[in-house]
């Protein structure tokens, strides 16, 4: 914790839980599509679902999807915006087992019919826990230079991957891997606390069996 | 330098040691922390203050109005009463509830604001902050460095006990943010550390038990009129302090006294919107009216 946590975010209101925090999962379901949305399917859990509208959760979701940050004013636009951009949206409420009061799903699908699912908690102070990616189970906070790494899951991909990482000079704080079954579609998330270089990043998708990779960086 | 933030006593104790404020301590060893010049944390901090400035401003638009149409307008009329003349308690206190109105409604309506600590409570600090430097022409610098002060006494409050509403109530959120402000006050009008700690425990006790009751569960009824009570509460502590008055109980255990009460309070009364003014029949008419 340091000073900025207290005095601070700078942010759009009223909740930092409901704004902040949703804008952050917003964001984040963005830069793992990676590209401009054309799809955006929002489902809204507990607390979210019940009191989204009264507090601009929609308009702080979407804002965080065309990529805007928890302070940027144009959140209080941003459903106009997204029309303006061509972005189909849909709305919904619905109940999630399990899952934290504040919990938001993303689904979308950007101009190259590229899809990507996530789930995200906002638990309090603009703090958020992504949940899961793509249907897999992830647990992270977007505090650090986050590496998420889609692959197929086969014996010497994570050496391969994390000495990539070390040879950036980066130091894992946090490493989790998920995969659907052995030899199946896997996810590795890679906390780092300092971020790599984004060529470097990119230089992963060129190991075998690596599908997609994202370097995520909220902050 | 090290810091633990665990306690108040130990910022006082540091800074008379240093014979310096207690802001130059945090600034010194956040710097450190952060891996970062003084320099720079100093200016991210001020930036924070420029946002906090705007949105007292902004706030005062008389048009304002929140998505939910529950709030929105009072910061105009307050500030209008006090231009006019029509305040009875002075221009200082009249402008600092004015713009604790204005900040907090400026974040119903989905304004910028700075969250301090929370953004259900962001109206107090630049409140108390902004008035008094108005009020007696002091330089920005100051006022700036007394953030720092602020900001450690709320470290200190969230990890012996809670600046969530949710988790203790609104004596965490705004209760947090009048002991942030009396504190700042204190060392901006010359007090010493310990009675800056004095002012921390004076506005936490005036606050203690308050809950968090939110109609709607929207940050807007009672939240943005209790800013107001925060910037007053502020004033009073900061008042009581700077006189020589002393709190009977320590700063700690008053600390630790608020960690109980809000452990003890039911979650009918901590931003469930279960209880309180929300289970009001006027409270759950007007949910009944936005939510349908």
């Amino acid at each position: 914790m340091n000073v900025f946590d207290i005095v601070g975010p700078v942010m759009i209101g009223p909740s930092s839980s409901h704004t902040a925090g949703a804008a952050r999962i917003g964001k984040a379901a963005r830069l793992l599509l990676g590209e401009e949305p054309l799809e955006a399917e929002i489902l809204f859990h507990g607390s979210f679902a019940k009191t989204y509208r009264g507090h601009g959760t929609d308009k702080a979701v979407i804002g965080g999807i065309l990529g805007f940050d928890p302070w940027d004013p144009r959140i209080r636009d941003s459903i106009n915006l997204a029309e303006e951009a061509g972005i189909n949206i849909v709305i919904s409420t619905g109940t999630i087992e399990d899952a934290h009061p504040n919990t938001v799903q993303i689904r979308l699908t950007g101009k190259s019919k590229k899809n990507v699912s996530l789930q995200g908690a906002s638990v309090g102070g603009g703090n958020i826990q992504i949940t899961s990616i793509n249907d897999m189970l992830v647990h992270f906070s977007g505090q650090y230079p986050t590496l998420i790494v889609l692959h197929h899951d086969h014996p010497g991909v994570i050496a391969h991957v994390t000495a990539l990482v070390s040879g950036c000079q980066a130091n894992i704080a946090n490493f989790r891997l998920n995969r659907q079954e052995k030899g199946g579609l896997a996810i590795m998330t890679i906390e780092m606390d300092q971020s790599m270089d984004a060529k470097a990043a990119e230089s992963i998708l060129s190991i075998p069996h690596v599908v997609d990779v994202v370097l995520l960086k909220l902050n | 330098m090290k810091l633990s933030y665990l306690t108040v006593e130990e910022l006082a104790y540091a800074a008379q040691e240093n014979g310096s404020r207690i802001s130059d301590i945090v600034l010194e060893e956040q710097a450190l922390s952060m891996e970062k010049t003084k320099e720079d944390v100093y200016f991210v901090m001020k930036e924070s203050f420029h946002v906090m400035r705007e949105s007292v401003q902004n706030g005062m638009d008389p048009d304002l109005r929140s998505a939910s149409g529950l709030s929105g307008g009072s910061a105009y009329r307050m500030k209008q009463a006090v231009e006019q003349g029509k305040n009875h308690f002075g221009t200082l206190f009249g402008s600092a509830l004015s713009m604790a109105l204005a900040v907090a409604e400026y974040n119903s309506s989905m304004g910028r604001i700075v969250a301090a600590p929370t953004a259900g409570s962001c109206g107090v600090l630049p409140a108390a902050l902004i008035s008094v430097m108005e009020s007696k022409q002091l330089p920005e610098d100051s006022v700036v460095m007394s953030l720092f002060t602020a900001s450690a006494i709320g470290m200190v409050i969230a990890k012996n006990a809670s600046i969530s509403g949710a988790e203790g109530g609104c004596q965490a959120e705004v209760g947090t943010a009048s002991a942030m402000a009396a504190c700042a006050l204190t060392e901006l009008l010359g007090g010493t550390p310990q009675m800056v700690s004095n002012s921390c425990a004076i506005a936490l006790k005036n606050i203690l038990g308050l809950v968090c009751d939110p109609v709607a569960g929207l940050v807007e009824v009672p939240c943005i009129k209790r800013n107001a009570l925060g910037v007053a509460n502020a004033f009073t502590a900061c008042e009581l302090s700077l006189a020589g008055i002393q709190s009977a109980i320590p700063t700690e255990e008053v600390i630790q006294a608020m960690k109980r009460i809000g452990q003890q309070m039911p979650s009918s009364l901590k931003e469930t919107a279960e209880g309180g003014l929300a289970a009001t029949p006027t409270g759950c008419r007007l949910c009944r009216e936005i939510f349908g």
